[in-house]
């Protein structure tokens, strides 16, 4: 029996020539990424459990990557940025995006030009942006959307403080290998469909709980079809079905996409699945069948074709996080939002710093993607996690009353974006847009044929 | 680091609090209490303070809800027990959120299953123990009732009602609970010097 993608990954990371899905392996490490929101946890276990003067496996497979709560006035998630910078400086870490704007009291200032910063904002896009993802490596951080990095071909997942501090010691963590899920999509996108709608249409079917200790790889034409960005956006969303890992094969676009940005030099050997590897699940999807779709409150696997919920009122849009606050993700709202007005409340918050500044030199029809939103009368925040997961009060755009929303972002639990009674729908970019326009839920195609 | 250590008891005893599926790791902890610092002892306990306060008041203490966990004046829960339904600590992979449950007194969770990244934080880090049941435990117990969990034998018995109700044996990781998480498991079976 031959291995899949995940099974050799882990293979290679725990030195064996084979593994099968359901064995405990002990598997060495590539990558530990942290951020401000576990960092200070994780290196609390770290300095109680290996000494207050232990040293870090390799400082140069730590990244550390604040982006949560940055722009707030809270001290307490200052004082959490110092507790990082002091780590860095103890443990000669080189690979550190500092929000080098932020220092003392009060309310950080939003830098006036991101790429004159150290600072990076959203981790899982930092990560790839700065050359930290190649495939075949094993990548383990301290959130949940650590599986982002699985669309270059890698083994990604999330883990908490104690097993980040165990990683950071030792450099290795024991795993259950999972055995692969496989999605295949057939055929390419037409232009009002996204990489969002095929997750929450795969989330829908198989309930966010279906993926429980799997990996899920996604495969077809409908995937390598499209950009890295919007692959990540795939694989991002795994952990909403529970998923361990979301894995897509490496082609040409990764391997490209890797060799310029991989700064360090560090080589990598892409891994593949064998013709006769075992996967628990396949399922076959025909792209050309498939609609607009929005997950309902109050679960990602709460779907419904935009067609079924046409016309729900709304009180706010927003774009944004490691799901939808990418560059592919504010062209896609540009070719809506230019030329028009928003009719509800609309936040757009760039993943990184590099997003940022491509929002002002981007152009759409002429005009720059930023200067398309400041039209149409959105908001524009800092990079940074910002209100996907609510964050302290003065988070920006954060849901503080009962609003009904629609987002880009990943999750719509009670309480995800802020209030416990609001409302959040999750839909793809171009959904968002429309609807932030129409000031209801629309459907993209009524803009876009 | 203010962490009391989740003990195998023979038998774990007290009051149950009663939630339904899917309940996340937001509505375990918030977002807004993530700046709290849990290797700061103070911090540590102040997290146990805002426990399931993002569950919404309808689906808190089941099956009547509105009955809140705690009462934010006392410390600690009057509920040790957690009683719950499918997929239990979804959604993001702060360890916070056991610890919170830790925090407030919580010793064990029933529920017809977790999410992995929650299961293996609870485990690890050794805050609580995670106990599988077979039956849809949130509908036959309810929040209030007096409970026991016989961890040798797998089995709850709600001594309200007189109802038993078998459990799924813990497996594999009974042996890192016993030893007090990751790193005293590691500890004891080589793989990190003591």
């Amino acid at each position: 029996m031959g291995m899949t993608i995940t099974e050799k990954i882990l293979a290679r990371a725990a030195g064996r020539s084979r593994v099968s899905a359901g064995e405990t392996v002990w598997v060495n490490a590539d990558i530990l990424m942290t951020h401000d929101v576990c960092g200070p946890g994780t290196i609390g276990v770290f300095y109680e459990q290996f000494g207050r003067h232990a040293k870090v496996w390799d400082p140069d497979k730590v990244v550390i990557i604040p982006d949560h709560y940055i722009f707030t006035a809270d001290q307490k998630a200052h004082r959490n940025v110092d507790i990082l910078r002091q780590f860095v400086r103890e443990q000669g870490i080189r690979y550190y995006y500092d929000p080098d704007f932020l220092h003392g009291e009060g309310m950080p200032t939003p830098y006036r030009d991101p790429t004159k910063t150290s600072y990076k904002g959203v981790c899982h896009i930092a990560l790839p942006e700065e050359g930290h993802t190649r495939p075949g490596e094993v990548l383990f951080g301290t959130d949940s959307h650590t599986c982002t990095a699985g669309a270059f071909g890698e083994f990604a997942t999330g883990i908490g403080n104690t097993e980040a501090g165990f990683v950071l010691g030792t450099g290795k963590l024991w795993l259950k290998v999972p055995p692969t899920m496989r999605f295949v999509f057939e055929g390419t996108l037409p232009d009002w469909l996204m990489a969002k709608d095929l997750i929450l249409a795969v989330i829908g079917d198989i309930g966010c709980d279906g993926a429980t200790y799997r990996a899920m790889e996604f495969a077809g034409e409908g995937v390598f079809s499209l950009n890295i960005e919007e692959r990540m956006t795939l694989c991002n969303m795994v952990i909403e079905a529970g998923g361990k890992n979301g894995v897509i094969a490496p082609d040409e676009k990764t391997l490209e996409y890797v060799r310029s940005r991989n700064r360090s030099g560090k080589p990598f050997e892409p891994v593949f699945n064998d013709a006769d590897a075992n996967f628990v699940y396949e399922k076959v999807f025909d792209v050309r069948r498939l609609e607009p779709v929005v997950a309902k409150p109050h679960s990602p696997d709460n779907r419904a074709l935009v067609s079924e919920v046409k016309g729900t009122p709304l009180d706010r849009a927003y774009i944004g996080s490691c799901t939808g606050g990418k560059l592919t993700d504010f062209r896609a709202a540009a070719r809506i939002l230019h030329g028009r007005t928003v009719r509800i409340d609309t936040f757009i918050v760039p993943a990184t710093t590099e997003i940022e500044a491509a929002l002002k030199t981007e152009k759409y029809n002429g005009q720059t993607l930023e200067e398309i939103f400041l039209a149409a009368g959105a908001r524009l925040g800092s990079a940074s996690c910002a209100a996907c997961l609510g964050g302290p009060s003065d988070t920006f755009g954060r849901l503080n009353a009962p609003l009904t929303c629609i987002s880009a972002t990943n999750r719509n639990f009670p309480g995800r974006m802020g209030h416990k009674d609001a409302r959040v729908f999750l839909a793809s970019p171009l959904t968002v847009a429309a609807s932030a326009v129409a000031g209801c839920i629309t459907d993209p195609r009524d803009f876009l044929c | 680091m203010g962490a009391i250590k989740a003990i195998m008891k023979a038998i774990i005893r007290g009051r149950a609090y009663v939630l339904g599926d899917n309940i996340d790791t937001d509505q375990i902890i918030p977002a807004q209490y993530l700046m709290l610092n849990p290797a700061i002892p103070e911090e540590y306990k102040q997290l146990g303070r805002h426990a399931l306060s993002g569950v919404p008041e309808a689906e808190g203490g089941l099956p009547k809800g509105h009955i809140p966990f705690r009462d934010p004046a006392a410390d600690g829960s009057p509920y040790n027990i957690i009683i719950a339904g499918r997929n239990f600590g979804c959604g993001s992979s702060r360890e916070h959120a056991p610890i919170a449950l830790n925090a407030a007194g919580v010793e064990a969770v029933v529920a017809e299953f977790y999410a992995r990244i929650f299961f293996r934080n609870a485990v690890n880090g050794g805050y609580l123990i995670p106990f599988e049941s077979e039956q849809r435990l949130c509908e036959e117990v309810r929040t209030g009732d007096e409970v026991e969990i016989h961890t040798a034998d797998s089995l709850l018995i709600n001594r309200t009602t007189g109802d038993r109700w078998k459990l799924k044996p813990l497996g594999e990781i009974a042996p890192i609970i016993e030893a007090g998480g990751l790193f005293a498991y590691a500890r004891q079976t080589g793989m990190l010097r003591s």
